[in-house]
């Protein structure tokens, strides 16, 4: 059940040393460049690598006052998907919103470990995909692509632009042209 | 529609970039846990060579607001930032910075006291230093916080007491949010250069600080401090007028949200006012004439003003993120005695008078204790006790089952 329709609400369940963090604040910041309003906020639990985490983002057209946890997210992202037992991940995700889940596994396999669940569910081998392609585990950035493309949140463009503009100086233009990759595979992928 | 423009920034991010804007001289800190991300990104500024204020690293929290003193005293705008269980720790010179009337400027990232160990968001520790001399200056989200820096700055150097820029640990300090920054040249202007009246280096008018003052003494000494620090309060009206030419930002002694004609009203400080915003907007559609009160200037604590502003409430809810063991909790405390305090009767017309008539009843909340999340449902509560009558002389505790 929405409150509000004028904004979207997007939690991310990963663990420790994912990346997921980074993976929200790219697309709140992306979002921003776009004159969105945005919010992108970790739910600070203990931050141990491995530990179980939250992450939300909100992008809204309109200023965001609340300081609210997201409690009832128009899109889920799965970082890992042995996290897929609890049952938090899918509360208050209705059937006409989105489970995005990094699996090389189908979503009719994904769908029993979710029986609340009624909505759609895209899988995508965003491990997978960043080891072929960048060489490296990089899922939270390359299951971005997924995302944009189920939600359409914020523009690919942009946020690849965010991915440069971050990355660029710490890892070099072609390691990030092979990430820039990924996530344009990811966003095409079927 | 209303636009922005396209900065998104952490609240630690956007004080540092308020103080890097500032550009003080001297910023003394301890650059470990209980830190907050405000240290580390200002030293990176400094190792970029966009500030030339020399940093001290120090060995703890009492050293690093030592250094503040002196580094003050000899005459250098000086800033620190600190949390928790270091602001605990520099308890001892708070008071030595206030009662030497140095400007220092202090982020806090608010937040628990152990033990139980806990580095999560309340008001424990600003509320432990409430008591210190220090102005304190609350932030409801980013914008606030890179807005606070700068008042709470300039503030500190006009009234001559030093100032906390405080926002909510981890709910502002780590959440990215919009805000608008200023330019450079405006942030420049609007601080000025710092010209202090008094100072140790100033060796042609030799003067002394924090000397012995015995009993024929003391208690005048503390008597124009307090003096000082209600002053402030007018200061604070004037400086943050120039901010809002400047900005377009209003910033009041408090805030009334929907307050004007509300007979419920909740009061509370710092990151929950947007969430309570979002209900009293809700709360409005249905009808419901519901309104919230933000604390913003809770040091010096303007008691007439906010009792004035409660005219028309009946039922007030005061909602606080700390407790004061074995008795209310501090924010309760405050607006019950602004709403006891005798009107000037040479004035029987004046808003005073009238919220001295109206008397109404306020029910102390406590919520959010080391982090614990506060939610719309919880906050819709609140309001349901308010609307039945639900209000008595006990503590209510939000998120606590069967409370």
């Amino acid at each position: 059940m929405k409150r509000q329709r004028n904004i979207i609400e997007i939690v991310f369940f990963a663990r420790g040393g994912q990346g997921a963090k980074a993976a929200a604040e790219i697309i709140a910041q992306a979002a921003a460049k776009e004159g969105k309003f945005i919010q992108a906020f970790p739910s600070f639990g203990p931050e141990r690598s491995g530990a179980p985490t939250k992450n939300f983002v909100r992008i809204s057209d309109q200023p965001i006052r609340s300081h609210e946890p997201v409690v009832d997210p128009d899109a889920v992202l799965v970082l890992d998907e042995t996290l897929l037992g609890e049952p938090e991940i899918t509360k208050n995700l209705d059937q006409d919103e989105s489970l995005i889940i990094n699996s090389v596994k189908f979503s009719e396999e994904l769908a029993k470990k979710v029986p609340y669940f009624n909505g759609k569910i895209y899988p995508i081998d965003a491990t997978g995909m960043s080891l072929t392609i960048i060489g490296q585990p990089r899922p939270n950035t390359v299951i971005l692509g997924k995302l944009l493309k189920v939600t359409e949140v914020v523009r690919l463009e942009s946020v690849l632009a965010e991915f440069r503009k971050i990355f660029e100086k710490k890892i070099g233009k072609e390691e990030t042209d092979k990430n820039i990759l990924a996530i344009e595979k990811a966003y095409d992928a079927l | 529609m209303e636009k922005n423009n396209k900065i998104a920034l952490t609240g630690g991010q956007a004080m540092t970039y308020a103080l890097k804007q500032i550009n003080p001289d001297v910023m003394p800190i301890y650059p470990i846990t209980p830190q907050t991300p405000i240290i580390e990104t200002f030293a990176k500024f400094q190792a970029e060579h966009a500030v030339d204020t020399e940093i001290i690293t120090v060995e703890s929290e009492h050293s690093a607001i030592s250094a503040a003193v002196g580094a003050s005293a000899a005459g250098a705008r000086t800033v620190t930032a600190t949390s928790s269980q270091g602001l605990a720790l520099m308890n001892e010179i708070l008071y030595i910075a206030s009662g030497m009337r140095l400007p220092i400027l202090m982020a806090v990232s608010a937040r628990a006291l152990s033990a139980p160990l806990n580095i999560h968001n309340d008001h424990s520790d600003v509320m432990g230093a409430r008591d210190t001399g220090w102005i304190q200056l609350f932030s409801e989200n980013v914008q606030e916080a890179y807005d606070n820096t700068l008042i709470g700055l300039k503030l500190a150097e006009v009234s001559g007491i030093p100032a906390m820029a405080i926002i909510d640990g981890f709910i502002t300090s780590h959440s990215i949010e919009n805000l608008k920054t200023l330019p450079d040249k405006a942030v420049k202007k609007f601080v000025g250069e710092y010209q202090p009246e008094k100072f140790l280096l100033d060796t042609d008018n030799p003067v002394t600080f924090g000397t012995m003052a015995l009993p024929p003494h003391y208690f005048d000494f503390k008597l124009d401090q307090d003096r000082a620090m209600r002053k402030a309060a007018k200061d604070y009206e004037k400086i943050t007028q120039e901010f809002f030419d400047l900005s377009g930002r209003p910033y009041g002694l408090y805030e009334a949200y929907q307050v004007e004609n509300a007979e419920n009203v909740i009061i509370l400080a710092g990151s929950a006012a947007g969430t309570a915003k979002d209900v009293v907007d809700k709360m409005r559609k249905e009808g419901k004439k519901f309104g919230l009160l933000k604390i913003k200037l809770f040091r010096p604590f303007p008691s007439p003003e906010i009792a004035a502003a409660l005219k028309a409430a009946k039922n007030i809810a005061v909602l606080d993120k700390a407790m004061s063991f074995g008795t209310y909790p501090p924010i309760y405390q405050e607006i019950v005695s602004a709403l006891h305090q005798e009107p000037d009767l040479a004035k029987k017309d004046n808003e005073t008078y009238l919220i001295k008539k109206a008397k109404p009843k306020v029910q102390s909340y406590v919520y959010g204790l080391g982090g614990r999340d506060i939610f719309v449902k919880d906050i819709e509560k609140v309001f349901e006790d308010l609307i039945r009558g639900n209000i008595s002389s006990e503590i209510k505790y939000v998120g606590i089952k069967n409370s």
